[in-house]
């Protein structure tokens, strides 16, 4: 017969130091680690009073794989297919984010045309994580056929990456100083009918799920998120802008060439589940006139620096890139010490913060909302834990 | 710009219950989209970027074009590139000792020629269990002697079936080819 410890019979560390001993009239429920709407390998220790929640404590770290400690041992180049592994998502902004931060500490200036191609392909994936999201957070609400279609869209802008990238979900497309791959006139074509494809199909989504009652049921006034909380936890990218804040490093620290394009940043004041899907919704409309600009201006030349380094060794430095991510500001810091090897490398991933007011957020709601609140926070748990 | 979402009445919710259903219905009708594997493939396989493979010579495909440099296997992240290679010494060519004889009285009889190391690619080892298919490999290549395959649905049981020897392929692939 097995005999355990008194103390293991009360669980592991979380669920001891999350409550000592049971209370009257409580329960204490582990919403995941595997759980259908955590989508990964997140959890939930939550304290509930009937179908009501008291309190919640996020446990991460489930999927830990030291992103940051791989590149203190890595090159600066061999830790560029780990960037599409954080947030396999919108997995180029990761790139982006990465290869802003080594230009600016090797000084390398991007060609023109190289950074039109960025504004593309990273627009693009901001769309399939979107569709994706989309799809994933009304399966979550109990609508099965919105993912069929939100995936079958989601399939064809994939199709296009690949064309250029060779993958499908985790890219590493962005070299130091450019891309890795010219477009061809294939994936040109292909994107421009996607476009006009896609704005046939928005409308439809309208129709079948953003102006159903039952969805405005499960998502009007549920989680609100006031802007000062919002501030205090660090929320950035859509969840902060239903949060009725027009932040966007888009617009307001423009990199690349993003001051180049005409664009909206949408935004909602209402503070709930609604308005971040609404700007989720909105925003993949203006991901689709950024793309139709940089096609229709896109330079001819280049797509790599004419003068590269041959071994990638930056000088004695630090430097910060920053880009806008499709679940908020992913920032990445990077110190070189002068060597091939980067000293050290901190990730600042967006769903980590997103995560956080879950607890506060949470307090007082129904069981069922809780599922409808994480949903509308769009976490992509690798990214969290890193 | 900061917006309003918009409210709803429950005349216009109950209505959307019959827009939602319409848009069911229609997509009833439409024809199906999706591929029916193993019965059907998709059509988009040549883009896609499987484990790598070598390029053989143009004039030569039973060797390949690689110099072995080794840089493949240093600027892989992930360390799944090996070479296997050998080395042997070649007598130099007699083209090269014939010649000293003409002036044989004035010149100090040459030293004789070094014996030079050729190095000889046995094989390529890609251990494809550890690959993340980033393409690291194929960008540092000095002579392009690497490709990516576009073998997608590679399938086994064990580990050991996902180390490649790549030279081996390659002359199979040409043997196949020439045969068939
Ligand atoms: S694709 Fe990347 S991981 Fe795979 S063998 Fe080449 S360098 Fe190594
Ligand atoms: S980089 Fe190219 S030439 Fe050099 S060893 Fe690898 S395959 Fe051969």
């Amino acid at each position: 017969m097995l005999h355990y410890a008194q103390e293991q019979l009360q669980g592991d560390y979380y669920t001891r130091a999350f409550q000592a001993g049971a209370q009257e009239d409580t329960l204490i429920l582990n919403m995941g680690p595997q759980h259908p709407s955590t989508h990964g390998v997140l959890r939930i220790i939550l304290e509930l009073h009937g179908e009501y929640i008291l309190r919640a404590e996020p446990v991460l770290g489930y999927v830990h794989r030291m992103q940051e400690k791989m590149g203190e041992v890595k090159t600066y180049p061999q830790y560029l297919p780990n960037m599409g592994r954080v947030d396999y998502l919108h997995a180029l902004a990761w790139n982006w984010a990465y290869v802003l931060a080594v230009e600016e500490l090797l000084q390398l200036e991007v060609p023109e045309r190289a950074e039109y191609i960025r504004v593309i392909t990273c627009e693009l994936n901001r769309i399939t994580s979107h569709l994706l999201w989309w799809g994933a957070y009304l399966l979550d609400l109990g609508a099965f056929t919105p993912i069929m279609y939100g995936f079958a869209d989601r399939e064809r802008a994939m199709d296009l990456l690949q064309i250029i990238t060779g993958s499908r979900l985790t890219y590493c497309y962005y070299s130091f100083g450019g891309v890795t791959a010219d477009l061809t006139p294939q994936f040109i074509d292909g994107t421009k009918e996607f476009c006009k494809y896609l704005r046939t199909r928005l409308p439809m989504y309208k129709d079948l799920v953003t102006d159903n009652m039952i969805l405005r049921h499960r998502v009007d006034d549920i989680g609100i998120i006031p802007v000062d909380m919002a501030r205090r936890y660090g929320v950035t990218g859509p969840n902060l802008r239903g949060s009725g804040v027009e932040h966007d490093l888009r617009r307001n620290t423009p990199y690349s060439i993003y001051d180049r394009f005409d664009f909206e940043i949408p935004a909602y004041e209402e503070c709930d589940a609604l308005a971040r899907y609404l700007v989720r919704m909105d925003e993949m409309e203006e991901s689709l006139s950024i793309i139709e600009q940089a096609i229709d201006s896109l330079p001819e030349g280049p797509v790599t620096p004419p003068k590269m380094p041959k071994v990638i060794k930056p000088p004695k430095g630090e430097a910060y890139g920053a880009v806008e991510g499709a679940r908020g500001v992913i920032g990445i810091h990077v110190i070189s010490d002068g060597t091939a090897t980067p000293y050290r490398i901190k990730l600042r991933s967006p769903s980590f913060s997103n995560l956080s007011l879950f607890a506060e957020v949470s307090e007082g709601i129904l069981l069922a909302d809780a599922v409808s609140i994480l949903g509308s926070l769009d976490l992509v748990i690798p990214e969290i834990d890193r | 710009m900061i917006k309003k979402t918009p409210k709803q009445s429950t005349l216009q919710g109950i209505k959307s219950l019959f827009v939602g259903l319409r848009v069911t219905g229609h997509n009833f009708v439409m024809p199906q989209i999706t591929t029916h594997y193993p019965r059907q493939e998709v059509d988009n396989l040549v883009t896609y970027r499987g484990h790598i493979e070598l390029v053989p010579k143009e004039d030569d495909p039973m060797t390949s074009k690689c110099i072995l440099c080794g840089q493949c296997a240093k600027a892989c992240p992930s360390n799944c590139i090996e070479l296997v290679i050998r080395k042997e010494e070649v007598e130099p060519p007699p083209a090269a000792e014939a010649q000293p004889d003409a002036d044989k009285e004035e010149a100090p009889p040459k030293p004789a020629p070094k014996k030079k190391v050729k190095r000889i690619l046995e094989a390529f080892i890609l251990d494809y269990n550890l690959c993340s298919l980033c393409g690291q490999c194929v960008q540092t290549c000095p002579v392009d002697s690497l490709e990516f395959s576009t073998n997608s649905y590679l399938a086994g049981f064990t580990r050991e079936e996902f180390v490649f020897e790549l030279l081996e392929r390659m002359r199979k692939k040409y043997k196949a080819s020439s045969s068939g």
